[in-house]
């Protein structure tokens, strides 16, 4: 495998050479848009109203507070619930949990078949799949709710799990299928000849090998869960709603004025899940999507 | 890298049990769910269903209804630019900005995490941020005006004309970064020779991408095409949150218009037809292309 | 896994029918500051019963809430009574048999003579049964101008939509939005069917949105509603708001004269502490036509087989049809009691105005009664479209004529 952290392009020839400035400036100027919401979403969320109104959306405050935080948090009402975001906050965590853990386990055996054990037919489901990844959600939102109420797991957290696992397999399957045929054919063959079967190889050879690629899918699903809107407003009850859902319904249940900086506050605590994953993982999420997405 | 030598002989049933038992998940997805209920959908598309799906057939009118609807032109026309904009851009400035940080330079991964961490939020959050920032009485238009210009004039999202253009930032801020990191990954995999090799002929920076560089990274570019492409047509969330579809119905979206026909106006069969309609577009882009890259060619 | 989680809830639930002590979950979509006051009233008085109210508020408009609301019906998992504005909306749902019908607690409290107008009985009731509770009436038909706003400019608070008209550009030249406007299909549509019934009259009205002739709708008096829309729309230029208590507000804080809204943003006036007649004046009909239509808000209770829960449901029925009830509601919600035989003279200007229409019976059916979701979702997506953009009058009333032809 290709140490993927090793910048390869030209090197630069001098440090101050006029490409040179240009490069850092070009990168300096795309860095500002690219953080510039985030500080304007914190800046507003410690603001006063009165200091919003007047004042210009890019001044640091004048005066902080942390009062938007707390209602945003605990006190925003939606109706005549005023629990703010905070009961959101755990079903997210409760319809995360098992739908990272069964999508991941489900897409790896999947991608790990496709690799290693193809059956005939094998690439014709896979290509179904793959094309499902493109199919609207709208298009199979309502054939889901017949499904899932057959099942008897409409309006449950269950059932969205499981749409989760469903929606998520394509991305993931193709994730797992490509890193796994990546993995040396010598060492495949030397474990059929030692005479391990399908999961034999999967849990004492592939599994272990491929801690990076799992890395990867867990961020992938955890961010793409986590900012799930149209699912946990269709198959859950106001009861479960997701974090998501609430803070779209904190934000558009206007009583009287605005309070941007409420909204801005409960933007960002809705955010906070994945960029704290995302940013104590970087590193680890580079280098997965390049053992994996790359071999394509 | 073909993998088919080695399931060589793949005959009988019961050759592969394992891999094929653990493949019943991803088979019931595509059979039941992604054919199924595709099959499903169309099927309805030609009933006169109402608020429960009912088979009176009622042939294309609801075909001829969608498609003499203006808000649906309207979804196709902002789908369609903002489509074949945001594949442009995303991979424009996804592949700048791979290449530019691929260039030895201090500070990568402070860059490299500014850029990229958009993607970890939703929709949701970064529509109602653009909102915020384009709001016309307190975001930028407001600040420029502020330092003096007073006519400056800058509020896509109560314009008709350019609201699109309006989603179209808030969506490039959210989804380059991916893009960036995959061809980052994929300039890293590119072998050092290949710059030596191009520096010994006398081959420009500029040219050695393009000529070079880029043709190399094809699959690259195929999975870049196929994730910016799979988020285009989906897109909704950010539209709901940022300007739900208006100022008037400007900014709609083709996605936006089935969920709206099949609960709200409880025309269910309305919804499917548009939603067939998405269907078959992206059927015709893609089915050449998913043979091309995972059917034929892999068998060898 | 269903089967065990019914057992084990109605095992809980029988040994809390003994206590009278039943959770309801109850979906609606009223979340705005007068709104939610008006809905703790409900809960409070259901509470009152010994039974629980678990509030199920979907932020947004009916348009948001209902996709919501129907896909938990049919999906099996219903709540224990819902919002919806009756009409045709549940017809479907009725026939499905997912709705519980009410008709013998109805005969039992005697709703055909209490419920006033009895169109709205009517409105819930499908071959003979009754399946739904009104709960209020509601009208769109009013203008709510700000006293302030015209004080500032120095004229008289007009009496009527033409005296408005008139006024716009010496409030524009003061700065001052003429009308408040939500960028919303809905409110755009509200607005429009309220000019109609100003502009076009009565009977005009009637042949198009009752009877569906498409020939009014491209006669001469709808052209004049068009070209009067057209006008209005200029006045609503500067408001760029979305939210419908945005543009309330725009008019309680003196930015923006007056706003076409229903009788509900009267809830918006007393939460912020404004008091009709001194620091706003309401004109039904937009002062020239006084008439009002009488849709409005009721609560279905999709069946849930467990006898507790039903129990319940009928309880609730029963609580939200109560005198007590109906005066503590819609004094809060700003609008009219769905009885006549209940004293509502602590009620303020704007609804006695509506209170004395309502007992002249100059009533309209609402447009939820006439026409199918889709139609009006049409039309919506129509108003919307011409209100933000330059569309002609003409242009519109043609596409307009083109939805009433091939309306069900």
């Amino acid at each position: 495998m290709v140490d993927a952290v090793t910048p390869r392009g030209p090197k630069p020839r001098r440090r101050f050479s006029r490409a040179n400035v240009m490069l850092y400036g070009t990168l300096i100027v795309v860095a500002a848009y690219y953080a510039l919401p985030l500080y304007v979403m914190i800046v507003t969320s410690l603001k006063g109203m009165p200091e919003i109104r007047l004042g210009n959306i890019f001044s640091p405050p004048v005066e902080i507070t942390y009062q938007p935080w707390v209602k945003a948090w605990a006190e925003a009402c939606t109706g005549i619930n005023c629990e703010g975001l905070s009961r959101g906050f755990w079903n997210s965590v409760q319809i995360l949990i098992p739908s990272v853990i069964l999508s991941i386990a489900i897409a790896s055996v999947n991608g790990y078949a496709l690799a290693n054990w193809k059956f005939k037919g094998s690439e014709v489901f896979f290509t179904i799949l793959i094309v499902g990844a493109f199919i609207p959600y709208q298009v199979m939102l309502y054939p889901l709710v017949i499904i899932l109420r057959e099942l008897g797991l409409y309006g449950n957290v269950w059932g969205l799990v499981l749409v989760h696992t469903v929606f998520g397999m394509p991305i993931l399957t193709l994730l797992f299928r490509n890193y796994f045929t990546s993995v040396p054919e010598e060492l495949f063959k030397a474990a059929r000849v030692d005479g391990a079967g399908f999961w034999g190889i999967y849990f004492r050879i592939m599994l272990p090998m491929s801690l990076p690629i799992f890395v990867v899918a867990i961020i992938l699903q955890v961010t793409g869960i986590w900012n799930d809107f149209l699912f946990g407003v269709i198959y859950t009850k106001p009861a479960d709603y997701p974090m998501t859902v609430q803070l779209n319904n904190i934000v558009n249940s206007v009583q009287g004025i605005k309070e941007y900086n409420v909204n801005m506050a409960a933007t960002l605590l809705t955010g906070l899940v994945p960029l704290i994953i995302y940013f104590a993982s970087g590193k680890l999420f580079v280098r997965g999507i390049a053992a994996g997405a790359v071999k394509g | 890298m073909s993998s088919s030598s080695k399931s060589r002989k793949p005959s009988g049933l019961f050759r592969n049990m394992s891999a094929k038992i653990a493949s019943v998940p991803m088979v019931l997805t595509a059979l039941v769910v992604f054919v199924g209920g595709t099959a499903w959908t169309v099927l309805y598309s030609f009933t006169s269903s109402k608020l429960l799906p009912k088979l009176n057939f009622v042939g294309l009118d609801q075909y001829e209804r969608l498609w003499s609807t203006r808000r649906w032109i309207i979804s196709i026309e902002n789908l369609a630019v903002y489509g074949f904009f945001s594949m442009i851009f995303t991979l424009v400035i996804g592949f700048t900005l791979a290449a530019m940080l691929d260039r030895k330079i201090r500070g990568e991964s402070i860059f490299r995490t500014i850029f990229l961490y958009p993607f970890a939020l939703s929709f949701v959050v970064t529509g109602l941020a653009w909102q915020w920032i384009l709001n016309p009485d307190l975001g930028i238009q407001n600040v420029v005006r502020q330092m003096g210009w007073e006519s400056f004039t800058f509020n896509p999202l109560n314009d008709p004309d350019i609201v699109i253009y309006g989603i179209l930032i808030a969506g490039l801020w959210q989804g380059t970064g991916l893009i960036m990191v995959i061809m980052l990954a994929g300039l890293r995999g590119i072998d050092e020779d290949i710059w030596k090799a191009a520096r010994v002929d006398g081959i420009g920076t500029v040219k050695t991408y393009i000529r070079v560089i880029i043709p190399m990274m094809r699959p690259v570019f195929v999975t870049a095409l196929v994730l910016i492409a799979s988020g285009i047509i989906k897109i909704y969330d950010l539209v709901v949150a940022q300007t739900n579809g208006g100022p008037g119905i400007a900014s709609e979206v083709p996605a936006k218009y089935v969920i709206n026909y099949m609960f709200r106006a409880q025309n269910l069969a309305q919804g499917f037809a548009a939603s067939t309609m998405m269907l078959l577009s992206v059927v015709i882009i893609l089915i050449p292309w998913a043979y091309l890259e995972f059917g034929g060619k892999k068998r060898g | 896994m269903k089967t065990m989680t019914h057992l084990l809830a109605s095992a809980a639930l029988v040994g809390a029918t003994a206590a009278h002590a039943t959770d309801l979950e109850v979906t609606h979509w009223w979340t705005s500051g007068g709104e939610a006051a008006a809905v703790a009233e409900f809960a409070k008085a259901f509470d009152a019963t010994g039974n629980t109210w678990v509030d199920g508020a979907i932020a947004g408009s009916g348009g948001t809430a209902r996709p919501i609301i129907i896909s938990r019906i049919l999906g099996g998992d219903p709540m224990g009574a819902t919002q919806l504005n009756h009409g045709r909306q549940a017809e479907e749902l009725i026939e499905a048999g997912l709705m519980t019908d009410l008709t013998e607690l109805a005969e039992a409290q005697g709703w055909k003579d209490i419920v006033n107008p009895p169109s709205l009985l009517d409105a819930c009731t499908l071959d003979g049964r009754v399946y739904c509770v009104p709960v209020n009436i509601h009208s769109g038909q009013w203008i709510w101008l700000s006293h302030g706003a015209f004080e500032k400019v120095g004229l008289d608070v007009p009496a009527d939509w033409n005296e408005f008209v008139a006024a716009a550009p010496k409030l524009e030249e003061a700065g001052i939005t003429p009308l408040a406007m939500g960028q919303q299909g809905w409110q755009q549509n509200l607005a429009f069917g309220t000019i109609t019934i100003a502009i076009a009259g009565i009977d005009a009205w009637r042949e198009v949105s009752v009877e569906r002739n498409a020939d009014t709708a491209a006669g001469p008096a709808y052209k004049a509603v068009f070209e009067a829309v057209a006008n209005a729309r200029e006045l609503a230029r500067n408001s760029n708001v979305q939210d419908w208590n945005l543009a309330t507000n725009l008019v309680i804080t003196d930015q923006a004269a007056g706003q076409i809204m229903g009788d509900w943003a009267q809830g918006e006036f007393q939460v912020a502490g404004e008091v009709a007649g001194v620091d706003y004046t309401c004109l039904p009909g937009l002062g020239v036509n006084e008439v009002l239509d009488t849709g409005g808000d009721a609560f279905y209770f999709p069946v849930i087989d467990d006898e507790a829960t039903k129990k319940a449901q009928m309880e609730l029925a029963s609580t939200l049809i109560s005198p007590e009830v109906q005066v503590a509601f819609n004094l809060k919600k700003g609008s009219l009691p769905v009885r006549g035989d209940i004293d509502m003279s602590s009620a303020n200007d704007c609804m006695q105005k509506g209170l004395s229409i309502l007992a002249d019976g100059n009533i309209l059916p609402s447009g939820d009664m006439n026409l199918t979701a889709d139609t009006q979702t049409q039309i919506e997506d129509l108003m919307a479209e011409f209100w933000t953009s330059d569309m002609s009058a003409a242009d519109a009333q043609a596409r307009y004529v083109d939805i009433i032809a091939s309306a069900e």
